[in-house]
């Protein structure tokens, strides 16, 4: 049982990141209808820029954060025009594919920039343990969980508090209805891109600083896990992206314990599978497909 | 105060509107019939700015507004109500009004709030559901949300897309009553209906479009007493 809740505790942290993820998932599909491929390698190219900054210049781990997020929004917002502005709203998967397309070049590009493979990251508060009786925690997972706290609040906050979070809301709804309101659906729909990139930068450094290390995989890695934690959690539920975030991390930490390290994404897969099969809307997404399809049936 | 010339509008790959003239006038209803297909709605969209006409221009108050943004249309003082009413619908009956006054948050949002308690004050079945979610309304509750949410970005000129599709008969006569109170009030609306007998006890002027093309322009004297539109949109009843 010690067992158990121990890493039920390592992967809540791990799980906070990977709920990062799906949030940034979650915004772009709620805008676009549509799935960026790229999200993962956006990010990656983001803690590269980050990893340029500290190998090159030995820059502070503030300094390594902010280019981490500014090269992930920088990348992101290429990706966005390119393959969705550019592309017509009804082209979803030509939009799908080319972002496959980009994700092929931003990996490419990187590997070029930087040939060597693996990069080492800096950690945050590498080596401090902290103990709550039998428990014990990384420090950095801590810090890990307590950022990826704040940003979920963050977030919350600006869509729900803010015009422009009732923009998004808008566009997200229904964006034929907003541009009929006014809102300026192109410009919302690349801020909110920036938004999820900069949350996906936020996650893609708190996940290298907890490496210590990066390669240019890590964007497949990241378009994986979010994209699991997504569709967990429910497509376009925002609620749902950080439960099926958490839920994953305590699910891998469990099955890494347990089974071992072949079987943990297997299982990762599986538990994916049969939640698509029970709850086709993901685990929080059912409620809003059911209301989304009773409202459209409505006359 | 409205006036379309030679509109060319293409919808996907068919050309819907083919040199389209109409006009509405200040503090009049104009009202715009014809068949599913004709061009209707297109019509409407590309003066809302949803659609980019191919050719011809849109002048609103005097200003010329072809192929303007919708958030400029929105600004100049042209609402449009959206067929098929397209309300939010996970989002409250309050979040949908504050969301049409978008274009008015950031420089006027105290009197945009006003008009909200204003908005929930003329229509009591929104305000007795104002936290309720929009897709649990009723068809003709979300067309009243969708026309208050229209006027809250106050429009000089209302846009109106067949406002009474799918409603039972008691509710579209409360949503023509309702447009008869808007316009006696001040607005001008640029009407679109298949339904030619309510827009009759409404409407000061009708176009008839058909195929893309303006069949139809006149009062209602006149439009009583057309054959076609007799045959085809009043019945045999009347004639």
């Amino acid at each position: 049982m010690a067992d158990f809740l121990q890493n039920c505790l390592d992967g809540i942290a791990t799980g906070a990141a990977y709920a990062l993820l799906a949030l940034g998932f979650t915004l772009i599909f709620g805008v676009l209808r549509r799935l960026n491929l790229s999200y993962g390698p956006s990010i990656m190219a983001g803690v590269f820029a980050g990893t340029a900054l500290y190998t090159g210049f030995n820059a502070g781990l503030a300094e390594i954060a902010v280019a981490t997020v500014v090269g992930a929004v920088v990348v992101g917002a290429y990706i966005e025009r390119l393959c969705f502005w550019a592309i017509r709203k009804d082209m979803a998967v030509a939009s799908m594919v080319s972002s496959f397309v980009i994700w092929m070049q931003i990996e490419e590009g990187v590997t070029l920039l930087f040939p060597d493979r693996t990069y080492a990251f800096p950690g945050i508060l590498a080596d401090a343990v902290l103990e709550f009786g039998p428990f014990f925690l990384r420090a950095s997972s801590l810090a890990m969980l307590a950022i990826a706290a704040l940003a979920v609040l963050g977030l919350l906050a600006l869509i729900y508090r803010t015009h422009f979070g009732l923009a998004v809301r808008a566009v997200s709804e229904n964006p034929e209805a907003a541009r009929v309101a006014g809102v300026n659906t192109g410009l919302v729909t690349l801020l909110a891109f920036a938004c999820a990139s900069a949350l996906g930068g936020l996650a893609g450094f708190l996940i290298a600083a907890g490496d210590q290390q990066i390669t240019p995989l890590f964007g497949l890695w990241a378009t994986f896990k979010g994209l699991i934690a997504m569709m967990l959690g429910g497509m376009g539920s925002i609620p749902g992206a950080v439960l099926g975030g958490l839920l994953l991390g305590v699910v891998e930490a469990n099955a890494l314990w347990y089974l071992g390290v072949e079987t943990r994404d297997l299982l990762a897969y599986m538990l994916l599978f049969a939640v698509l099969v029970f709850r086709p809307g993901g685990l929080m997404g059912q409620a809003a497909l059911m209301a989304r399809r009773a409202a459209e049936s409505r006359v | 105060m409205l006036e379309v010339q030679g509109l060319v509008t293409n919808y996907g790959m068919i050309e819907a509107l083919k040199g389209v003239d109409i006009s509405a006038a200040e503090g009049r209803i104009t009202c715009v019939l014809g068949p599913n297909g004709a061009g209707k709605t297109t019509l409407l969209m590309t003066i809302a700015g949803l659609l980019r006409p191919r050719r011809g221009s849109v002048t609103f108050e005097g200003r010329d507004i072809t192929g303007a943004s919708s958030t400029a249309v929105v600004r100049q003082g042209l609402a449009l109500v959206p067929e098929n009413r397209l309300v939010f619908p996970d989002m409250t009956v309050r979040e949908n009004l504050v969301a049409g006054a978008y274009t008015r948050l950031g420089s006027e949002r105290a009197e945009a709030m006003a008009d909200l308690e204003r908005m929930l004050e003329r229509f009591p079945g929104l305000k007795a559901r104002v936290n309720a979610d929009a897709g649990t309304l009723s068809g003709g509750e979300q067309q009243m949300l969708a026309i208050a949410r229209a006027l809250m970005t106050r429009p000089r000129c209302l846009l109106m897309d067949e406002p009474s599709l799918g409603l039972a008969p008691l509710i579209v006569a409360e949503v023509f009553d309702l447009i008869r109170e808007l316009n006696e009030d001040g607005a001008t609306i640029l009407l679109v209906e298949q339904n030619a007998h309510m827009a009759l006890t409404v409407a000061h002027h009708f176009f008839l479009l058909d195929q893309g093309r303006v069949a139809f322009d006149g009062d209602p004297g006149a439009m009583a007493e057309d054959e076609v539109i007799q045959r085809a949109y009043l019945g045999s009843a009347g004639g």
